[in-house]
């Protein structure tokens, strides 16, 4: 009897010890891809739609001075691709010990729990947040994070919106001290096919998150109800980037094609006629 | 001055907004119930959002439905009432029989939204006593339809006539609070002039801090500017941007008050500030295009919602009334 209760033990506690611990202090290592101040109009390698091209091209930095925005958090959309460092622990059921969800938490983001313990989804007709609504599940020794439930967003934070429509599949792989994080984003409304990203965090064991609070103010005097934008055709900053970087502004300006080698051979062939 | 012409309008486009709802709705839509706070519950699938309120003071309803659902509605709300009044109670055999349904506020005419007036009105209760009961001998028939008199207005002008039972019997014309706390909580109602139409009131639950805005605001289609029925663009923008004067994020412009629209889903502040921002920009396209000559036909031809168009639907009408609001051509 003794003997069986032990087997149930360890079988039940199994699965606990094969799974990979994410837990700890993260930094993000500094590359190409986190992208801090991106440009206006810098949209190269997004797969946006043209509605999400027309939407990045209205708008305005002014946007963010709004009462209404200024204390946002960056949502799950780009969050992991900026340059802030971010916490990961543990919630674990004091009965069971096991894992109940994962939390994850960045300098300016509120709190993502994703839960391990098989909870559904919210209906459709729940409030959306930053962070979504997400469940979690270990893939050997990855763990494979599904988001619903976005807010309206940016995949940059430069204007190329996500909608409260997309959803977001994500991937934590450990190797040792370093975390690949990937994101897939997919969204009906803004992008043509689904947006693939990772990023890479690097243990940082005395690490400490400062508070991030935030008061809005009243930082541009403007009259009630006006909303910055560009009018289309019309914003002067789009030719930027490109013009800083000699990329033809047809690649600046995003969509599936800027993704691909096809869009690297055309900007050197425009640097070869120069 | 109301003129006939106005009204024959007015009961023209009503027809249509709810032949529109009605052909936006499946032949028998699921009744869904989804919690918001406290003892405040969206009812969904009835045509319009309806919000209940069920406590131990009765039921109070912001919209009724589309007519055809007011059956299921009425069910459904039954089931809410009793599992309620029977949460947390002692184990008995004996069932607590459901408080009444005593109030429905309309937040506008449309039929989507006002439809089930008459039948859930006439399966709750008025409670009267003193002067009142002696005045009125049926003052405590169903329960009572209230909402900013243009509502009544407009719609006692509706040919065919719809049935007096249908039609708001208290009405107010700026600002309007329950009397006394309703299931715990102040109930105040406030008129929004000119927007979505002349009538539309917003419902706010003071100590849930939540908002029924009515057609307003909505997450499911571009806000329709009844120019027919009194509303108009500015105005529209105006309600909006009062949501956001009144509404408070929890942290990080995220939760906090909750605002239930016309349509669609629950909402917060981030969600309405977006849909303002939409509102507002287009309206200044549309400005921008107006202020070039533009025609209605070249304006639409122009797009000036296509940013949004994959989220928001068909912009015709939507693009439509911002043109006519804007030239004031009706």
């Amino acid at each position: 009897m003794k003997l069986r209760a032990v087997v149930l033990l360890v079988a039940l506690g199994a699965p606990a010890f094969a799974q990979m611990d994410f837990a700890g202090e993260w930094a993000p290592v500094q590359d190409e891809d986190n992208t801090g101040n991106p440009y206006v109009g810098e949209f190269l390698g997004i797969p946006m739609s043209p509605a999400g091209k027309l939407r990045g091209e209205a708008w305005s930095g002014s946007y963010m001075t709004l009462p209404e925005w200024q204390c946002r958090p960056h949502g799950a959309m780009y969050i992991s691709r900026g340059p802030s460092q971010v916490r990961i622990w543990k919630e674990v059921d004091p009965v069971t010990r096991q894992l109940t969800a994962y939390h994850a938490e960045w300098l300016r983001s509120i709190d993502n729990p994703y839960y391990l313990d098989g909870r559904p989804h919210p209906s459709d007709l729940a409030v959306h947040t930053w962070g979504g609504f997400s469940t979690a599940e270990f893939v050997g020794e990855m763990l494979k994070i599904t988001t619903t439930h976005l807010k309206e967003d940016y995949y940059r934070r430069n204007g190329v919106p996500s909608s409260d429509r997309a959803t977001l599949t994500q991937y934590w792989i450990r190797r040792g001290d370093y975390l690949t994080w990937v994101t897939i984003a997919y969204d009906p409304v803004y992008l043509t096919e689904p947006m693939i990203r990772s990023s890479e965090y690097r243990l940082a064991l005395n690490q400490q998150i400062p508070p991030y609070p935030c008061d809005a103010v009243e930082e541009v005097v403007r009259a009630k109800g006006v909303v910055p934008h560009e009018l289309p055709g019309k914003n002067a900053f789009m030719g930027e980037f490109g013009k800083k970087y000699n990329i033809p502004i047809e690649i600046t300006r995003g969509g599936a094609e800027s993704m691909y080698p096809e869009a690297a051979r055309k900007i050197e062939a425009e640097r070869n006629k120069k | 001055m109301k003129t006939p012409r106005t009204y024959l309008a007015a009961a023209g486009t009503l027809v249509l907004a709810a032949c529109f709802a009605v052909a936006q709705q499946p032949q028998n839509p699921e009744i869904r119930i989804e919690p918001v706070r406290g003892h405040l519950y969206l009812i969904n699938g009835a045509g319009g959002n309806i919000l209940a309120s069920v406590g131990p003071d009765g039921v109070l309803l912001v919209d009724s439905g589309l007519s055809q659902n007011a059956d299921r509605v009425l069910a459904a709300i039954n089931k809410l009432n009793v599992e309620i009044a029977n949460r947390g109670g002692l184990p008995t055999t004996t069932v607590v029989p459901p408080k009444p349904i005593r109030y429905i506020v309309n937040t506008h005419l449309h039929a989507d939204h006002t439809g089930g007036n008459e039948k859930i009105a006439k399966a709750g209760k008025t409670i009267t006593g003193g002067n009142v009961t002696g005045e009125f001998g049926d003052a405590a028939e169903g329960a009572t339809i209230i909402s900013q008199q243009a509502v009544l207005d407009r719609m006692s002008q509706i040919k065919p006539a719809l049935p007096f039972a249908a039609l708001p019997e208290d009405t107010y014309h700026d600002d309007k609070r329950l009397s006394h706390f309703f299931n715990g909580e102040a109930v105040i109602l406030q008129h929004m002039p000119a927007a979505h139409t002349d009538g539309d009131t917003f419902v706010y639950f003071r100590g849930s801090d939540v908002l029924a805005t009515g057609d307003i605001f909505v997450t499911t289609s571009y806000p329709f500017i009844d120019l027919a029925n009194g509303g108009s663009v500015q105005g529209e923008l105006n309600a909006l941007n009062h949501i956001l004067d009144l509404a408070v994020a929890e942290f990080r412009t995220e939760g906090g008050t909750l605002i239930v629209p016309g349509h669609g889903r629950i909402c917060d502040i981030a969600d309405v500030a977006y849909y303002r921002d939409m509102v507002t920009i287009v309206r200044d396209r549309v400005q921008d295009m107006i202020k070039r000559d533009m025609t209605l036909e070249q304006v639409k031809a122009a797009k000036p919602t296509a940013d949004w168009d994959p989220r928001y639907g068909s912009p015709d009408r939507f693009v439509e009334g911002v043109y006519r609001s804007l030239t004031n051509k009706k």
